[in-house]
């Protein structure tokens, strides 16, 4: 997504198009880097037009987002660990 | 001649998980189960999970400079809580300080986690070639998070 950004403005549809995701997950995502200031969108007419925006972070903001987005990629990673590994009590309980 | 500044930020950040917080706060408190979601391949990872206990993680992506995490812990509260302090490393050079306070709460049969982190950016903390490194790190993390919801797809 971002790296389409990188060649121009998008819309949502154009953005959603390489990939066989739903238009409300690639919303998602695209909440996601507005929220870290990375995209920014407007709606002209009936179309939500997307761009980058890495002028719109500071550099503190920028460290932060890294940060912020390595403990966000650690937590999935606990989240896929936890579901991986038996439960050893309820394993044993059900012996 | 080093320009010396320090910039503050801090973050929240909140996870469900479907197990009950005893066993999420195993996956922080063990050497072996943390290393499995919080070092990566070929890191160097160590963890004393007690109260003045180290944890170290040292490690470099992508040809990148070596990223050093050096941690000690401040306060422990199975299954409630852990604060600790670390200082990050880029190269031999020290790029920020933090403290982390992570909790663990029971939520829906499952736990809630909330993490804050506050950090002091250092002097020389926006060096291009270390933002550059951060951009890879975001767009593999960006990469992997699609590949998860496309196979759940």
């Amino acid at each position: 997504m971002v790296e389409r950004l990188s060649r121009g403005p998008a819309s949502v549809s154009e953005l959603a198009r390489p990939f066989a995701m739903s238009l409300a997950a690639i919303v998602q995502h695209l909440k996601v880097l507005e929220a870290c200031g990375l995209v920014r969108s407007e709606k002209i007419g009936r179309v939500r037009a997307c761009r980058l925006e890495p002028q719109a972070l500071t550099a503190v903001e920028q460290w932060a987002g890294e940060r912020r987005r390595t403990w966000e990629h650690r937590l999935d990673r606990l989240g896929d660990y936890l579901a991986e590994q038996p439960d050893e009590w309820d394993t044993e309980d059900e012996k | 001649m080093t320009d010396r500044r320090v910039e503050h930020a801090n973050f929240t950040i909140e996870r469900a998980y479907a197990a009950s917080p005893e066993r999420v706060f195993t996956a922080w408190a063990e050497e072996k189960a943390k290393a499995d979601w919080f070092a990566r391949g070929g890191d160097d990872y160590r963890l004393d999970f007690r109260v003045g206990g180290r944890e170290v993680n040292r490690g470099s992506q992508g040809g990148g400079p070596v990223i050093t995490f050096d941690a000690r812990y401040h306060e422990i509260v199975p299954p409630e809580r852990i604060v600790y302090a670390y200082d990050l490393y880029v190269g031999s050079t020290l790029a920020s300080v933090s403290v982390t306070t992570v909790q663990f709460a029971p939520a829906d049969g499952g736990t809630r986690l909330e993490l804050t982190e506050q950090v002091a950016f250092l002097d020389g903390h926006d060096r291009p070639e270390w933002r550059e490194q951060g951009t890879r790190d975001w767009l593999e993390t960006l990469a992997a998070h699609l590949e998860r919801e496309t196979s759940r797809a």
